[in-house]
């Protein structure tokens, strides 16, 4: 039995590695992956580009604009001098936001009465825009509470003029610490999310159209006419893609350590074994692909639409806390999401089993039931 | 060129695709999937952030401003804790994404007009979630030491000043859904996705069941072959299109402020070069696995990632931009968005126009020449 499943191993090894274009197809979508979200995913907004439309030309107005040239988040790429030229920065994309000082602001702020800044944001990136404006009030709140000092210690000493008092009001300040991932780059979280994302798509693939492409071509009757049993053609079927992904795994480890300096602060043991669990679950739903697929071409589009879904509601780039509550107890089955989870957990948090048990344990259940259910599916087919 | 001949390779294509109506069925309900699943399902916006306070002042102070942080939406107070060690193991397990720590000396140093802090402990692994997340809670604490030092100012007389308000107007897209950016930026993934996915095959699959050889003994032409192969798919891809915008403005109300003709005309240069690309990789692999992950790794992930769909340019690094110059979607992303959320005419968007038309000739005549290459 044992030299049977090998020679189906070593059949399918022969075939998909023969190709030396297949062979850099193994190796080139972890590296542009890793490249890409690692250099070039970034969701945090730094460097906001402002048009500044001054209507004022006052001093009140020229140390704002100072305040907004001084603080890191703001680059003030424009000054417009109207309306229609300053909307004109953001139909182009040109800028982020538009800082707008009204006619009377010096006048205002002068006479002790309340004055106003309009800021204008481009919201077509709601995710940007709302980050964008909230800085944009800070630095203008940090600008009236600094002018706010200045006059309060005029004012004060000014009415004792011998005895400066140094003015005291109690305030709150927060303290920020982010743990994990201190300095709160994407890079961080997206890379170890990328091994689950890899894994689950070469070996899915490569599952399901390694048997498809039998029935296509039509050696599928003569592999049946062999003494070859299902689970011997199974295991032969599955076992060198399992290997293929755990080379795979190692892989991307290894040029996340070295490449991205990202450490691996979990147990390197763990990482494997639940990797292994993964693996069941996606070389499960690969065989399951193939018995409903009589054609390469229906294989991968079916690989589309069952990657497509596991893919965007696994927490990997969209946060599963924010989707609606239905939709997250969808994702309970989804093997992605567990394995998402474990792999951050390795990589930034550096937990071990006594934290992540329960999504080792929902991997393992699911990988034996989606397995176990193709298995079946594949041996009434195969009858 | 020859229109008879043509017309026969886009009828014995249609053939094809009308046999196999699973995979046609999978290739229109594809970007339906993808659309709910955009439109309902996935949002960056953030509310409702789980928090875990840990209040070691216990004192009037103390508590108004835990109860100003259970008050506001975007905070979501699970059971207080009664430690640090609480709070640690809460972000470890990912049941809370804040930890809020007052000191028990917050309110002495308050009363003794000193500066009192907060601590804000986030889970920074999700660094984008963790910003916006951190924001909230330090804009809440300015509001309430904003407060503290008002009371402060009438205990102990000082003047009254006034600030300058800061007045925050959202255009294009005012009420800050993501669904509104997202639904445009997903047309041009949708459609390079598909497209190329489709056509990716189906060369390869002539050389795989040896037909390819019978079609070269034909007088059939590479261009004739190509424009064939093509028509047949670009019907696919239009009917995509439809769905995709149909969807978008009614089910999700994305508003459409921009001409529909600019759009339609867009997408279909747009949808035809990425046909072509599909065909190219086809022609030139000769294998349909090969073909499929080769047109996935280049059609979806820069279309995805590189086109400014979602994650901005703007911030990536040099290089990565000049790249991105290479991805055509990223140029259909930047009409879509402008004709959908701000309503430009073609006037501002010549350039990405004229970007389209070009990669769709160039990456059709590589095609047809590798095709020739082949032939001979």
């Amino acid at each position: 039995m044992w030299q049977r499943i090998l020679e189906i191993v070593r059949k399918e090894l022969k075939q998909t590695l023969r190709e030396p274009r297949m062979r850099a197809m193994l190796f080139a979508p972890p590296i542009i992956q890793m490249l890409i979200f690692g250099f070039a995913v970034n969701l945090d907004v730094e460097n906001a580009k402002v048009v500044w439309a001054d209507m004022d030309q006052g001093w009140a107005a020229r140390e704002l604009r100072a305040a907004f040239d001084g603080s890191p988040q703001f680059t003030v790429v424009a000054n417009a001098q109207t309306e229609a030229e300053a909307q004109n920065y953001l139909d182009r994309s040109e800028a982020d936001a538009i800082i707008r000082v009204p006619p009377a602001f010096t006048k205002d702020l002068d006479r002790g009465r309340a004055a106003e800044v309009q800021i204008l944001v481009d919201g077509t990136n709601s995710n940007t825009a709302s980050l964008v404006a909230s800085q944009a009030a800070q630095v203008v709140n940090r600008f009236t509470q600094d002018r706010l000092r200045t006059l309060q210690r005029q004012k004060l000493v000014g009415r004792a003029v011998d005895r400066p008092i140094a003015i005291r009001l109690p305030r709150v300040v927060p303290e920020t610490h982010a743990w994990f991932n201190p300095d709160l780059r994407s890079r961080r979280y997206f890379v170890p999310g990328i091994i689950v994302n890899i894994i689950m798509l070469v070996t899915l693939t490569l599952t399901s159209m390694a048997i498809v492409r039998e029935k296509e071509i039509g050696t599928m009757e003569q592999l049946m006419v062999t003494p070859i049993r299902p689970y011997e053609l199974i295991l032969g079927k599955t076992l060198p893609f399992a290997a293929i992904g755990l080379v795979q795994v190692a892989f991307v480890t290894v040029l996340a350590m070295v490449i991205f300096g990202i450490p691996l602060r979990g147990s390197p043991l763990l990482l494997g074994f639940t990797s292994l669990l993964f693996i069941i679950c996606s070389l499960g739903l690969g065989l399951f692909i193939s018995t409903i697929s009589n054609t390469q071409q229906q294989a991968m589009m079916s690989t589309l639409f069952i990657f497509q879904p596991l893919f965007m509601l696994s927490g990997f780039s969209f946060p599963i806390a924010n989707m609606p509550t239905v939709i997250q107890w969808s994702t309970y089955i989804n093997p992605m999401r567990y394995f998402m989870e474990i792999t951050r957990g390795l990589f930034l948090k550096g937990v071990g089993l006594e934290v992540l048990w329960p999504q080792t344990l929902a991997l393992a259940v699911l990988g034996f039931a989606i397995l176990g259910f193709s298995v079946l599916r594949f041996h009434k087919r195969l009858d | 060129m020859n229109f008879r001949r043509t017309k026969a390779v886009a009828y014995k294509e249609v053939l094809h695709i009308l046999r196999d109506s699973r995979s046609l069925y999978m290739a229109l309900a594809i970007p339906l999937l993808l659309l709910l699943l955009f439109g309902y399902a996935l949002s960056l916006d953030v509310d409702r952030v789980p928090t875990l306070i840990l209040d070691q002042d216990r004192t009037e102070s103390s508590r108004a401003l835990v109860e100003q942080m259970a008050g506001s939406r975007y905070f979501r107070l699970l059971a207080p804790a009664e430690s640090y060690r609480d709070i640690e193991r809460s972000l470890d397990r990912n049941q809370a994404l804040l930890g809020v720590v007052i000191p028990a000396n917050f309110s002495a140093d308050l009363r003794a007009n000193r500066t009192a802090k907060v601590q804000i402990l986030a889970d920074g692994s999700d660094s984008n979630t963790a910003n916006i997340a951190i924001g909230y809670a330090e804009s809440l604490i300015a509001l309430y030491s904003a407060e503290v030092q008002t009371k402060a100012r009438e205990r102990i007389g000082a003047p009254e000043i006034t600030g300058i308000d800061p007045r925050i107007r959202v255009i294009f897209n005012s009420d800050l859904k993501s669904r509104n950016y997202i639904v445009p930026g997903l047309i041009a993934v949708i459609l390079m996705m598909v497209s190329s996915v489709l056509t990716s095959l189906c060369v390869a699959r002539e050389w795989e069941s040896g037909t390819m050889e019978q079609l070269l003994s034909t007088p059939l032409r590479p261009a004739e072959f190509l424009i064939g192969k093509l028509a047949a798919y670009f019907a696919v891809g239009m009917i995509d299109m439809v769905i995709a915008i149909v969807t978008g403005l009614w089910l999700f109300d994305v508003p459409l402020r921009g001409s529909p003709i600019l759009l339609v005309v867009s997408a279909a240069i747009f949808c035809f070069g990425a046909l072509c690309w599909g065909i190219m990789l086809s022609t030139v692999t000769r294998n349909q696995v090969l073909a499929y992950q080769l047109s996935m790794l280049t059609s979806f992930l820069p279309a995805f990632l590189l086109s400014g769909f979602i994650y901005s340019l703007e911030n990536m690094p040099q290089m990565i931009q000049l790249v991105s110059r290479t991805v055509p979607a990223r140029y259909l992303v930047t009409i879509l968005k402008g004709v959908f959320l701000k309503g430009i005419g073609p006037s501002l968007l010549i350039g990405e126009l004229a970007a389209l038309v070009l990669y769709s000739v160039l990456i059709f005549i590589y095609a047809q020449n590798k095709m020739r290459q082949k032939v001979a």
